[in-house]
């Protein structure tokens, strides 16, 4: 099983790309999407990518349903600093000692980071674990951090431990 | 798009409202590349386009296809996931860049604020 899909999980993926951008379900296109995701799992395996093991699919969900409120609610918070300037903004980098160290893990957290208005990765050092970020409107460092600890960090080394 | 006005009212209104708030987002977000200052501010301004701004847009688009063809149109989401999957990927380039040009002029803007503001 492993030999036929070295990588289940991307395999699945393509297979689900593959039949929306076809929009059908008539089994010719389904047959060439399922040797296309055989294949890639194949070549993905030349590529030796790190292998993450991921679990805890109720993290992730409980993860996806934060993410999704907190771009809501920064897209608001960004927006209203462009249209309503405030005199007292302080905007500036701040720095952040992450202890995850997956590779996949951190680009989910890049993902996540960037896709957030108002918070934007600058500089990641492998070695250290430092995390530069700037941030647009830097009410309260602390509060900043121990955010993207407990909130990302947190559920992220629960699902790729 | 010439058969758009047989979109039934109930879907109209979404769809309409939809792509009213995704373009006024990702215009906010233009208006942000010319209002802000620095260079790192003005980084946070296109995201509320990418995130949200395409989030309305490719909503509208689902709702509108769906009724038009009396089928679930989905592909739309591959968009989605494909923008969220790449910014990062551009964003960071710049940030970094511009990091190193400072550093390069000897101006490095990551020292804490703290002692920035104290040795101004």
């Amino acid at each position: 099983m492993r030999r036929l899909f070295p990588h289940p999980l991307m395999s699945i993926a393509l297979f689900a790309m593959w039949m929306l951008l076809n929009e059908t379900v008539a089994p010719g296109p389904a047959l060439v999407g399922l040797v296309l995701a055989v294949a890639a799992g194949w070549v993905m395996t030349s590529l030796r990518p790190t292998r993450s093991r991921i679990r805890r699919p109720g993290v992730i969900l409980r993860l996806a349903l934060h993410v999704i409120v907190d771009i809501a609610r920064s897209n608001l918070a960004v927006a209203q600093v462009i249209l309503r300037p405030r005199k007292d903004r302080r905007q500036g980098f701040l720095r952040v000692q992450l202890a995850l160290r997956d590779e996949n893990a951190l680009a989910a957290l890049a993902c996540i980071l960037t896709a957030t208005p108002g918070t934007a990765w600058v500089e990641y050092d492998t070695e250290t674990g430092w995390l530069l970020l700037h941030v647009l409107d830097l009410i309260d460092e602390d509060s900043w951090i121990s955010i993207i600890k407990q909130r990302y960090e947190q559920p992220l080394m629960e699902i790729f431990q | 798009m010439n058969h758009a006005a047989d979109l039934p009212l109930w879907a109209a209104i979404p769809v309409a409202l939809l792509l009213l708030l995704g373009s006024g987002l990702a215009l906010t977000g233009s208006i942000g590349l010319l209002r802000l200052k620095s260079f790192y501010e003005r980084l946070h301004a296109p995201t509320i386009g990418t995130s949200y701004g395409i989030f309305c847009v490719l909503l509208a688009s689902v709702i509108f296809f769906t009724v038009m063809q009396s089928r679930l149109v989905m592909h739309e989401v591959l968009i989605g996931i494909f923008v969220v999957v790449t910014t990062p990927v551009t964003l960071m380039l710049l940030g970094r860049a511009a990091l190193h040009r400072d550093r390069l002029e000897g101006k490095d803007p990551t020292h804490p604020v703290e002692q920035r503001e104290a040795a101004e």
